[in-house]
Order: C-alpha cells, then sequence, then structure tokens
C-alpha cells in the first residue's frame, strides 16, 4: 500500500470581511473553502464544516441586507453581451481546436510538480513561466457540442480562473520564505518569526498584473487571547 | 524520525517528481476496453462505441472520464466524491444500476464492449445524465419529522440507545435513487404519480423508527405512497452501494403494519364490538 500525502484543502483564498464575509468587490460574498485566513496555515479536520456553517450563515444573511439596501440594479447591456461573447467563443473555435481537458491535465500534472506540497524558489519560478504558457492555450481553447450540460464547454470555460488560483499560489508561495503548515519550503524548511506577523494578500494591479504585498495581521482581540492563554 | 534531516529526504522527492522519475510501482499492466455509450437528450439517441486504455485499479468513471478527456468533450457525466458517498455518478453499467466510481473494471468484462447508459426509470437530460428531480418532489410531500414535546426543561430528550440504533441503517442511504431505477413499479409501470419507490420506504422507515417521532404515517403509506403496489421482488436490496436491507427491514415492516391497522379481520371485528358496546 502507498502512502503519502496529498493536497485536500485551499487554506488561502478570497480576501473577506471577517464580520459580513463581503470580499473589496461590493456585492461579492465568500465563505467556506473559497474564502480565505479562517483556518491559518493548516486547517484540521472537522473544521472546514464548522467554518462553512458558521460563515455561511454569515455570509448569507449580510448577502440578503446588501441586496436590500441595493435594490435597484442598472444591467449594462454591453457587458453582459460582451460576456455572454466571451463564454460562447470556444464554441466558435470548435472541436479543431485544442480541447480543454488535455491542458487541464498538464496543468495540474505542473502545479503539482513545481507548486506542490515540498516547494523550491527554482521550480517556482518554473511554474511562473510555465504559466503564461498554458495562458495562451487558455486563449485559444475550443469546444464542441452545445450549450445543454456540456462539462467539456465549462472545463474551458473554468481554465482562466484555474490559471488565476495557479498563479496567486505560485505568487504567494514564492513570497513566503519560510515553511508553516502545509505550506513546506525546501529552501526555507524552519518558522519564522517574521513570516508570523503578517498575511500575503494578491491583487489585480491596474496594468493587469498581479500584486503581491504584505499586510500586518491585526492584534488578536484580548478576550479570545485570554482563551487561548486559558487553554495553552 | 528525528534522526533522518527533513531537507535530505524531501529534496530527493521534489528532484524525482519535478524530474518525471520513474513511479514508485513497478509498471502495471495496460490494455485496451471498449465502452458502448448511450449519446442523446430527450430526443432521442444512439450508443457509441468508444476505446481507451485501461490500467489495474481503475473503475468504470474514470474510464468513462478518461474517454471525456480523449475523445468525447462534450459527453455529459454526473459526478462528485468518486468514492460512493455523493450517490451522484448513478447509471446502468451492462444493464444493471451501479455506481460508475464503484464499479471496478476487474469485476466486470472487459473483453466484450462495456455498456453504459443512463438510469431508464426517470427522464433523460443528456448522455448519461438523468433527470432525477421527481425523487426531490416526492420527498417534499412526505410528513416531515415531528418530536414529541421534550422530556427534560432545558428542551432535551432522554432515549434508550437500542431505539436509536434502530433508524440507523435508513440513514446510511446517499440518495443514488438505483433503487428506484430498478423498481419495476417506477420502470415498467411508470407509478411515480401513485407510488414513492424504495428510496422513500426507506425514509419512512427511518422516521417510523425514531423513538421521537408522533407522525402518524400509515394512511398515507396505504393510500397517496401506494406500498400495496411493491411486490417483494428485492431488486432494491440487490442494488443499493450501501447494502441497507431495504425490503426485508424498510418495505416488510411498513407494510405489516398497514396491514395490522387496516386489513386485519381480527382487529376489525374487535373495534366493530367496541363500537356496539
Amino acid at each position: 500500500m502507498e502512502v503519502g500525502p496529498t493536497t485536500h484543502y485551499i487554506m488561502g483564498g478570497i480576501r473577506v470581511d471577517g464580520d459580513s464575509q463581503m470580499s473589496t468587490v461590493p456585492g461579492l460574498f465568500a465563505a467556506g473553502e473559497c474564502g480565505a485566513g479562517l483556518h491559518g496555515a493548516n486547517r484540521l479536520g472537522g473544521n472546514s464544516l464548522s467554518d462553512l456553517l458558521v460563515f455561511g450563515k454569515r455570509a448569507g444573511e449580510y448577502a440578503a441586507k446588501f441586496a436590500r439596501e441595493h435594490g435597484e440594479v442598472t444591467v449594462h447591456l454591453e457587458q453582459a453581451d460582451e460576456a455572454g461573447a466571451r463564454a460562447l467563443a470556444p464554441f466558435d473555435r470548435g472541436a479543431a481546436s485544442e480541447g480543454p481537458y488535455q491542458i487541464q491535465h498538464e496543468l495540474q500534472d505542473m502545479m503539482q510538480d513545481l507548486v506542490g506540497i515540498v516547494r523550491r524558489e527554482d521550480e517556482m519560478r518554473n511554474a511562473l513561466a510555465a504559466l503564461d504558457g498554458f495562458d495562451e492555450r487558455a486563449a485559444r481553447v475550443g469546444a464542441n457540442g452545445n450549450r445543454e450540460y456540456n462539462p467539456g464547454w465549462h472545463t474551458a470555460l473554468d481554465l482562466p480562473n484555474l490559471l488565476t488560483v495557479s498563479r496567486a499560489i505560485a505568487l504567494a508561495a514564492l513570497e513566503r520564505r519560510e515553511s508553516r503548515g502545509g505550506h513546506f519550503r525546501d529552501d526555507y524548511p524552519d518558522k519564522s518569526a517574521e513570516f508570523g506577523g503578517f498575511n500575503i494578500v494578491l491583487k489585480k494591479a491596474g496594468d493587469g498584473s498581479m500584486e503581491v504585498a504584505r499586510r500586518p495581521l491585526q492584534p488578536l482581540p484580548t478576550e479570545l487571547k485570554q482563551i487561548i492563554e486559558e487553554m495553552k | 524520525m528525528s534522526a533522518i534531516p527533513p531537507s535530505a529526504t524531501t529534496a530527493g522527492a521534489t528532484t524525482a517528481s519535478a524530474s518525471g522519475a520513474a513511479p514508485l510501482l513497478p509498471e502495471e499492466p495496460e490494455s485496451t476496453a471498449t465502452f458502448r455509450i448511450w449519446r442523446g437528450d430527450a430526443s432521442g439517441g444512439k450508443y457509441e462505441d468508444y476505446s481507451t486504455t485501461i490500467t489495474e485499479g481503475m473503475v468504470v468513471l474514470d474510464a468513462v472520464h478518461q474517454i471525456q478527456a480523449e475523445s468525447a468533450n462534450d459527453l455529459a457525466v454526473r459526478w462528485n466524491c468518486k468514492a460512493g458517498k455523493c450517490g451522484s455518478c448513478s447509471a446502468e453499467v451492462n444493464g444493471k444500476p451501479r455506481l460508475m466510481c464503484m464499479t471496478r473494471l476487474n469485476e466486470i468484462d472487459t473483453t466484450a464492449p462495456v455498456t453504459i447508459e443512463p438510469m431508464r426509470a426517470f427522464p433523460l437530460i443528456r448522455d448519461l445524465v438523468a433527470d432525477v428531480s421527481w425523487n426531490f418532489e416526492v420527498k417534499k410531500r412526505m410528513k416531515k419529522f415531528k418530536p414529541r414535546a421534550p422530556d427534560a426543561p432545558d428542551g432535551s430528550w432522554r432515549m434508550s440507545q437500542k431505539d436509536v440504533d434502530r433508524g440507523q441503517e435508513f440513514r446510511k442511504c446517499i440518495e443514488c435513487y438505483l433503487c428506484q431505477d430498478v423498481c419495476h413499479v417506477l420502470r415498467d409501470h411508470h407509478k411515480h404519480e401513485s407510488f414513492i419507490g424504495p428510496r422513500f420506504f426507506v425514509h419512512a422507515a427511518y422516521l417510523e423508527t425514531h423513538p421521537l417521532d408522533t407522525e402518524d404515517r400509515l394512511p398515507e403509506l396505504k393510500e397517496a405512497q401506494g406500498i400495496g403496489f411493491c411486490n417483494i421482488t428485492k431488486c432494491c436490496t440487490v442494488v443499493c452501494p450501501e447494502s441497507i436491507r431495504i425490503t426485508d427491514n424498510a418495505i416488510i415492516p411498513l407494510k405489516e403494519r398497514v396491514i395490522d391497522e387496516f386489513y386485519d379481520p381480527l382487529a376489525k371485528l374487535v373495534k366493530l364490538f367496541r363500537r356496539r358496546s
């Protein structure tokens, strides 16, 4: 029997307000595995369920409140048409173009190899370079069949998102020059007190690139600090 | 453990994976198999043959995914957990209702084409995906759990473990609806309007055996839910991936209670007698 470590949870995710669960995009809420920050460097068994029960409820309540307070919406038809055209583009390119699964599987293999469980700077730089090539392939991906229950088309639409997440993971892991929880750096095997003091936050810069920043952690509220001290 | 420097062991592992080096296990024997898969939608369809490489340990769902990636990108298939717990990948493999993720290729004959088709007791959406929403509607119409008043002032109840245990088998149900698919009352006689099917007799049995429940479900079981249509052929029990003894433990006891309540001649006589006196 083979036994080995595996990827089973993403600790990082969309940065949200801890109370409302709203992201920096007004009206976009996130809770559970797609949200960030709740589990620190390693989620422990069972905590994901409690996370989504508590924060899923909060997200729903605040989303409803947000919707009530922002009842009137204006639909920009040209933006909707543009999004529609972008979604249908894989059909226009058709089955003659490269299929989505080939790209997805190669992306998964590449990320597993180079930004997997044990990470190293040179490998992650190679991964970032490789991602540029995947961007180009994803932009040319084709789909066959029609819009009804078509997993190939859905995978084609997923690819840009997979690439965004892959790039964010690689950039953040590169920035974190220490080992902590689920993040293990072969070239920085020890935990660093300095790196324990901030979060790594990525956002889209004006030129469309991904910007990496360090945000100091907010100090723990006194009552929580007290509980942690008591539990030690 | 601490005698081995972590960097030394992990460095070796990283290099091996990065260069795509030899796998840990020896090469598995490879062969090719043909899968005859239903392609179509509500307006009709046909079987199409696909060949793919099969290796040791593969299940039917793996083969379907491989075919989807290699030669049929738009092949519709519903799946999620790949561990036999979500109940999504129900289909008919060589004519038998199965979870595709739990059907290993070494259990079936792959020298002949392997037929894979959607569940036939439900309307087809596309390819291997059936529309199972009828089941959700049936469940909505069933009487909900109705607990008795709490036993203690703090709002809690007291139950004996033996009573709690009785319903646990029924809670194993993953709602794959394979039992509904195989049941001839639904599949061949299309009694979807007057028969709720094995899955929901299991659900009724769970609620009825719950030590706190106060609801009486026998009148509906007899009338609207059509328990009398079941003639205990036990096909549902055979296909259940959770090995719930649907017929023996859920349906027959419910049938017996319906009979006791509505058809027992002795009880009828006693009732008649009581009314007169």
